[in-house]
């Protein structure tokens, strides 16, 4: 075993483990804080598969964000952060037997990609030629153009509608 | 072993020599990598705790200075050792941990403040062959792990059990998060002019002039929100001692205190390291060819230079309001950070365009590009503090005999100061400060 995949292995597993912690834990702040720490390990997984720059994208965003909005959210509800009520409802036996189900079909279909299948990855190429080529890609109309376009003014969209929501009016 | 070559790249050299003999011992070369790593971040880490022992003299001794104090002078010579005697007067303290408080984040949230600033020396650029690591997205990876140091004082502030801390957390997400925003906006100019986002590659890029010329507006940007994201004064409001004691370290005693100390201090000099790296050319100076060693003086000189400036601000300015905090940055810092990277790049395509091949007359040309861009911002702020005075005249004629009245001054911040302050005749016959 290689020290990259006994890194791998152990951050997979609290990864997971902070996940599940995520919607077991009763104290809302610790699931926001186990969820910044499955975010974080999610990016460590990007930086073994060399994706560096997703990995500083997922912090800043993630973390430096949507997290800390989170948990700024839930620190101004001080009251009702700690939940003593049950934490299933009548159907959980049949949630997890559906949520079962899907991950079967999920790996039985990844499984039939042939390339997962290879164990010798393609030549890498250098790691500033692949942001080189992501930020061709964004500007591509033959790739992404539209995509990102569409999702910046969605993003414009949000940005105005909260400012006309916020003004307060003379 | 080439002696000269010793000299020329030490880190590259002294590397080599310990691979060669760790690998002559018999231990796998994945085995040495790891070790040579594990070195490599305990030199960098080691180096980064040490330094504030020596900041936070300094500061205090300027200070001091400023104050027409002596400041500490007694512990070793100059007063040199007076932090380690603090730090050991930190160790033996009682650690308090309050009733009530949520003991895990309590806790966990002074180391990942440290931890947070620490991580940012792992990219920066001591010399040409000095760096823990080049990292092709270095510039975003310093803004990733700075958001990491918000998160430690809201965990600080909400695990203590009490609400001035509480407070403090609260304020440390209204600026904080509000202050990235213009960071990332202003970082992205050198990064723009550099086509790169490795620090390195970024200082290399200022080999003949430093992008300070050819961006002053976004680095007077990026330095100011920098002094905000460490949280000194004039934008101290997290621990701001007059309102709310201490803020969000309020209940944290000995060392757990000291790492939030530590942690501020080194920050603040990060600010100066980060500043000298993308604005001051770094480790670039005169015969730095000949002697790459030579680079690490220029950085470290480049880089107390900016913490000067971050001293003095924090000894000669009074706290910024709430309010006028987050009107400079949403309606001033953010607007002009956007304004100045559609111009850098508009300028610089078309110089590149154009064919300019001299870095002189690029630099001179968007330095020309920035003067018109911050001469329209004042104009612009000034056309409308002249607007709101009009205004606010009318209005006390119509309604106020007392009147408010009108400064002598156009600048906006200051006109909404005195406007929301003191409407008396005092007002009117000297200026509010």
């Amino acid at each position: 075993m290689t020290s990259n995949q006994i890194i791998f292995l152990i951050t997979a597993a609290a990864t997971l483990g902070a996940a599940l912690y995520v919607v077991t834990a009763r104290n809302l702040v610790h699931a926001a804080l186990a969820l910044i720490a499955t975010f974080f390990g999610v990016a460590i997984i990007f930086v073994l598969l060399q994706a560096g720059f997703l990995a500083a994208a997922q912090v800043v965003l993630y973390i430096g964000a949507i997290a800390i909005l989170i948990i700024f959210a839930i620190m101004l509800t001080r009251r009702v952060m700690q939940d003593t009520g049950p934490q299933t409802n009548r159907i959980w036996g049949v949630a997890a037997g559906l949520s079962l189900i899907t991950f079967s079909a999920l790996l039985a279909s990844f499984r039939l990609v042939p390339s997962l299948q290879q164990v010798t990855p393609a030549a890498q190429p250098s790691a500033d030629q692949v942001i080189k080529s992501l930020g061709f890609a964004f500007v591509d109309p033959n790739q992404y153009l539209l995509p990102f376009e569409l999702a910046s003014v969605l993003l414009l969209i949000a940005l105005i509608g909260s400012i006309v929501i916020a003004a307060d009016r003379k | 072993m080439d002696i000269g070559q010793l000299f020329n790249d030490p880190v590259g050299q002294i590397r080599q020599l310990l691979a060669q003999l760790l690998t002559s011992i018999g231990l796998a070369p994945q085995a040495v990598d790891l070790i040579l790593m594990v070195i490599g971040v305990v030199i960098i880490a080691s180096f980064c705790l040490l330094l504030p022992l020596f900041l936070i003299w300094f500061e205090r001794r300027v200070v001091a200075r400023m104050q027409d104090r002596v400041g500490p002078n007694r512990v070793g010579p100059q007063g040199l050792l007076q932090t380690i005697a603090d730090a050991i007067k930190l160790l033996i303290k009682e650690d308090i941990t309050p009733t009530g408080a949520d003991k895990i984040v309590y806790n966990a949230a002074p180391i990942l403040s440290v931890i947070a600033v620490i991580s940012m020396w792992a990219v920066i650029p001591f010399a040409a062959t000095i760096v823990g690591t080049s990292l092709n997205v270095g510039a975003l990876y310093i803004v990733s792990v700075g958001s990491l140091g918000t998160l430690a004082i809201m965990m600080g502030g909400w695990s203590s059990n009490n609400k001035y801390a509480l407070l403090g957390a609260f304020r440390t997400a209204a600026q904080l998060v509000s202050y990235e925003a213009p960071l990332l906006l202003s970082l992205s100019v050198p990064v723009l002019l550099a086509r790169s986002m490795d620090l390195n590659t970024i200082v290399a890029a200022q080999k003949d002039v430093w992008f300070i010329v050819a961006a002053p507006v976004a680095a007077l940007i990026f330095f100011l929100t920098s002094v905000a994201e460490v949280g000194r004064t004039p934008f101290d409001l997290l621990e701001a001692e007059s309102e709310i004691v201490a803020g969000f370290h309020i209940e944290y005693t000995g060392m757990k205190f000291g790492m939030f100390f530590v942690a501020e201090f080194l920050h603040a000099f990060t600010v100066g390291a980060l500043t000298a790296i993308l604005f001051l050319g770094g480790w670039q100076g005169p015969f730095v060819e000949q002697v790459p060693l030579l680079g690490v003086l220029y950085f470290m000189a480049k880089a107390f230079a900016g913490y000067f400036l971050v001293i003095l601000m924090r000894a000669a300015l009074p706290r910024i309001r709430i309010d006028h905090m987050l009107d400079f940055n949403w309606k001033f810092l953010v607007p002009v950070a956007l304004a100045a990277i559609v111009v850098t790049m508009l300028g610089d395509k078309l110089i590149q365009t154009a064919g300019i091949d001299s870095a002189w007359i690029r630099a001179g040309l968007l330095f020309l590009v920035n003067a018109v861009l911050a001469w329209a911002t004042y104009w612009l702020l000034s056309a409308s503090a002249r607007r709101l005075r009009a205004a606010e005249e009318a209005a006390a004629a119509g309604h106020d005999p007392m009147g408010g009245g009108p400064d002598d001054h156009g600048d906006q911040a200051e006109h909404a100061a005195v406007a929301h302050g003191d409407h008396g005749p005092a007002a009117a016959s000297a200026p509010a400060h």
